[in-house]
C-alpha cells in the first residue's frame, strides 16, 4: 500500500540533524519505507545523509511516500513529528 | 620519591587555559589520523571476501561506537547526541550501501570504495547553501576515519582504559576524544596545539581542571609515564621535576588551592569597599559554556561577550539563526545580570575563501574589528540584526570594537537604525533601549572621547589594545614584547582622560582589558573611579576581595602619587609595596611576581 501527504518543516532550524535524525529513528519502528520528495529531489527517509541533502529550512513543504503493509501508521507518525516540530520548542 | 638526575628536567611555557596547579604521571596520546591507504584493484573471486571484511569493520566500528557511548561520562552528556548521529551515519546506505556496491562493481578494495563513498557524499554536501549542514561532511568523514582504522586492523588507542590519575598530552584533542575519556582519572591536559578558543580549553574549564596548549612539540617530547608539573596559572610546564621543582610547585599549589578556597567562600558577595562604594565586577567570556562557571566564581553579569568564536568555526560568515540561537542563550542564562556583546572584532582575512581580502603586513592595523564591518554591512547587519533579537529575552549592551573616532560611531547609528526599521517591519521583538558602548582601545579615541561620550551609552576600556597601539608594540614580537607596559605613565593618563570624558557627559565607564583583572592594578582602577571592572572569571574572587580592604579615599591617595611617578618601573615598585602591606597572602598565593 503507497500513501502520499505533504508536510510542512514548521521548527526554526529546518531539518538539520537532530531533526533528521528523529524521522530516520522513527523509520526504523516501522515494516514500510518512507520516501521523502523537496522539488524533484526524492530520498530514502532511512538515510540521515539523504534527508540532510534536501536541505529544508523552516516552511519547506515536503512530500511524503509511505511504502508497505504499515504505511497508513508510518504516515501518521510522521506527520505527528512534524506538527510537533520534532519536539523543538520553536 | 627520587626522580631521575635533574639535568634530564625540562621547562616548557604555553598558553594557560585553564587554572590550577598539578602533578602526575603523563598519559601520551598518540592519535595522528591514519592518512595513507593503499588503493588496489581485486580479483573476481575475492570480490565477496572483501566486501565481508568491510562489513566486518563496520561492526567493529558501531561496537566501539555504542561502548563509547555506554561509558559516557554524565559530565558530557551533551556529546551523546554527536554518538548517536555517528550511528545513523554509519548504518546509512549511503556510506554502508554505497561501498559495498563500489566494491563489487567496481572491485577495487574496500578501503579505496570507502574513500569514494565518502567524496560523493562531501560532495552532495558542498552543494548545499547552509553551512550547518555542509559541516556535517566532517562527521561523515570522522565516522570514515574509524571504519579506516579498523579496515587497518589498527589498534585504537583506547582513552577509556585510563586507570590511574594521569596528565593528557595530546597534539590536540577532538570532541571524540575527550568523549572517550574516563574524566575521573584525569587531572589535566597539554597540548601542542590550541589557543583560548580550542576544545581542549573549553573542556578544562568546564571540568575545572588544569590546562596548559600551545606547547608545540610537547608530544615529542614527553614520554608515556614520565612525570610533569603543569601550571594551568602560569603557563609554565616541566618535564621530569627535579625535587627543587617539585617541592616548588607543590607549595605553590598548597597555596593556591588555600587561596582559592579562602576567598570562594566570599566570592558571591559583592565588591564593596571598606568605605561603601559598590564597584560592578563582570566576567569576559568567549563561549556560551563559561557562562556557568563565571557565575560560579561570583560575576555580577558578562562584561565582554567576545563574539568571534562563531565566526572562526565556520567555514564561512555563520548565518543570523545561528548567532541568534547563541546570543538568546547566553542572555537568557546570566539574566537578570546584563551582558554586554561586542561586535566581531575580526580581520577580513578569516573569511578569505569569501572575500578577496589580504592580510598586510600589520594585521592589527588592518582593515578588521568596525572597520571591517562598515566595509562589509552585509555580515555587519546580521549579527546587528541577532544580537538585537536576542534582546527580547535578557539584558543585553552592545558594543563596538576598535573605534578610532565620531564618524564610525555616527556611521555604525545609522547602520543600527537601519537594521530596527527592518525589524519593526518584519514584527520581530527587541528591546528598543538597549544600550550602546564603545571600546576605548585606539589612542585617537582617548583624545576625542569627549565628543564620542556625547553619542554613546557607556565606555570600556579595552587596555589590551591601547597599550599596544599607545606604545607602538608589536606584542606578538619578542624584541618588543618587554615594552608592553600597564604601568606606562602615558597608559595611566589616558585612562584618566577617557574616565573624566565620561563623567562629564555623564555615561557609564567599564574596564575590560587584563588590567580589570590584575591585583597590583586595583588601586589604580579604584582611583580612576572606574565603576565598572570586567575579567577572566578566575579572577574575581582575587579581586572582589581586594576589592574589600580598599577604601576610595586610600586609592584616591595612591593613584595622586603614581601619577607623579614617571616611569612604569617606578610605578610597579610603589604598587608592590602598597599590595605586600594590604594583603600578604597575596604573595605568598604567588598570584603576581
Amino acid at each position: 500500500m503507497e500513501l502520499k501527504k505533504t508536510l510542512t518543516i514548521n521548527n526554526e532550524l529546518g531539518l538539520h540533524a537532530r531533526a533528521a535524525a528523529k524521522i530516520v529513528e522513527l523509520v526504523g519502528r516501522y515494516d514500510s519505507s518512507l520516501f521523502l520528495k523537496k522539488d524533484d529531489q526524492e530520498v530514502d527517509g532511512s538515510s540521515i545523509l539523504s534527508i540532510l541533502t534536501l536541505a529544508c529550512p523552516k516552511g519547506t513543504d515536503i512530500q511524503a511516500r509511505a511504502v508497505g503493509e504499515d504505511s497508513q501508521d508510518l504516515i501518521e507518525a510522521v506527520n505527528l513529528l512534524f506538527e510537533r516540530r520534532f519536539g523543538e520548542k520553536r | 620519591v627520587k626522580f631521575r638526575n635533574a639535568d634530564k628536567s625540562r621547562k616548557l611555557k604555553g598558553i594557560p587555559v585553564s587554572p590550577g596547579i598539578i602533578i602526575g604521571k603523563a598519559r601520551l596520546v598518540d592519535r595522528s589520523k591514519v592518512k595513507l591507504y593503499y588503493q588496489y584493484l581485486i580479483r573476481d573471486e575475492q570480490v565477496s571476501k572483501e566486501a565481508d571484511r568491510f562489513r566486518e569493520a563496520l561492526n567493529i566500528t558501531r561496537e566501539q561506537i555504542i561502548s563509547l557511548k555506554s561509558r559516557m561520562q554524565d559530565q558530557i552528556q551533551s556529546h551523546a547526541f554527536i554518538l548517536d548521529a555517528q550511528l545513523m551515519i554509519l548504518n546509512d546506505s549511503m556510506l554502508s550501501e554505497a561501498t559495498v556496491n563500489t566494491i563489487i562493481h567496481e572491485k577495487i578494495n574496500a578501503e579505496w570504495a570507502l574513500q569514494k563513498s565518502v567524496q560523493t557524499i562531501r560532495q552532495l554536501f558542498d552543494e548545499i547553501d547552509d553551512d550547518y549542514i555542509r559541516e556535517r561532511a566532517q562527521d561523515v568523514e570522522d565516522v570514515a576515519e574509524r571504519i579506516m582504522r579498523n579496515l587497518a586492523g589498527e589498534d585504537q588507542a583506547s582513552l577509556s582504559e585510563i586507570s590511574e590519575r594521569v596528565i593528557i598530552v595530546a597534539h590536540e584533542l577532538s570532541p571524540m576524544d575527550t568523549s572517550e575519556m574516563n574524566i575521573g582519572k584525569v587531572m589535566g591536559f597539554i597540548t601542542d596545539v590550541g589557543g583560548r578558543t580550542s576544545h581542549t580549553a573549553i573542556m578544562a574549564k568546564a571540568l575545572k581542571i588544569p590546562a596548559v596548549v600551545g606547547l608545540e612539540a610537547v608530544t615529542r617530547q614527553v614520554k608515556d609515564g614520565e612525570l610533569l608539573v603543569v601550571d594551568g596559572n602560569t603557563g609554565e610546564v616541566v618535564i621530569n621535576p627535579d625535587d627543587e621543582a617539585i617541592i616548588l610547585f607543590q607549595e605553590r599549589q598548597i597555596r593556591h588551592e588555600r587561596y582559592e578556597s579562602a576567598i570562594a567562600r566570599t566570592s558571591h558577595l559583592p565588591a564593596e569597599t571598606v568605605d561603601g562604594r559598590r564597584i560592578s565586577i563582570k566576567a569576559n567570556i568567549e563561549f556560551l559554556e563559561e557562562v556557568v562557571t563565571a557565575k560560579d566564581y561570583g560575576a555580577e553579569g558578562i562584561g565582554l561577550y567576545r563574539t568571534e568564536f562563531l565566526y572562526l568555526r565556520s567555514k564561512g560568515v555563520p548565518n543570523e539563526e545561528e548567532l541568534f540561537e547563541d546570543y538568546r542563550e547566553v542572555a537568557e542564562i546570566i539574566a537578570p545580570d546584563p551582558i554586554t556583546i561586542r561586535t566581531l572584532d575580526l580581520g577580513g582575512d578569516k573569511f578569505s575563501s569569501d572575500l578577496e581580502l589580504n592580510q598586510g603586513m600589520n594585521p592589527a592595523l588592518g582593515l578588521r574589528a568596525i572597520r571591517f564591518c562598515l566595509r562589509e554591512p552585509q555580515i555587519f547587519k546580521s549579527q546587528l540584526r541577532a544580537i538585537f533579537r536576542a534582546s527580547a529575552y535578557g539584558r543585553i549592551r552592545l558594543m563596538f570594537p576598535m573605534i578610532s573616532g565620531l564618524q564610525e560611531v555616527l556611521d555604525t547609528k545609522m547602520i543600527l537604525d537601519q537594521v530596527k526599521d527592518e525589524l519593526d517591519k518584519e514584527n520581530l521583538p527587541y528591546d528598543p533601549d538597549v544600550q550602546i558602548g564603545v571600546m576605548i582601545e585606539v589612542p585617537s579615541a582617548v583624545a576625542v572621547s569627549d565628543l564620542l561620550a556625547r553619542h554613546v551609552d557607556f565606555f570600556s576600556l579595552g587596555t589590551n589594545d591601547l597599550i599596544q597601539y599607545s606604545l607602538a608594540i608589536d606584542r606578538i614580537n619578542e624584541h618588543v614584547a618587554f615594552m608592553y607596559q600597564p604601568f606606562h605613565p602615558a597608559i595611566i593618563r589616558m585612562l584618566r582622560q577617557a574616565v573624566q570624558a565620561a563623567r562629564e557627559a555623564g555615561i557609564e565607564i567599564a574596564l575590560c582589558g587584563e588590567m580589570a583583572g590584575d591585583p597590583l592594578c586595583v588601586f589604580i582602577l579604584l582611583g580612576l573611579g572606574i565603576e565598572e571592572l570586567s575579567m577572566n572569571a578566575g579572577s574575581i574572587p582575587i579581586i572582589k576581595q581586594l576589592i574589600r580592604c580598599i577604601s576610595m579615599e586610600d586609592a584616591k591617595r595612591h593613584l595622586q602619587n603614581i601619577l607623579e611617578l614617571s616611569t612604569a618601573q617606578s610605578v610597579r615598585e610603589y604598587l608592590i609595596e602598597k599590595m605586600k602591606a594590604l594583603s600578604p597572602d597575596l604573595e605568598a598565593a604567588g598570584l603576581y611576581e
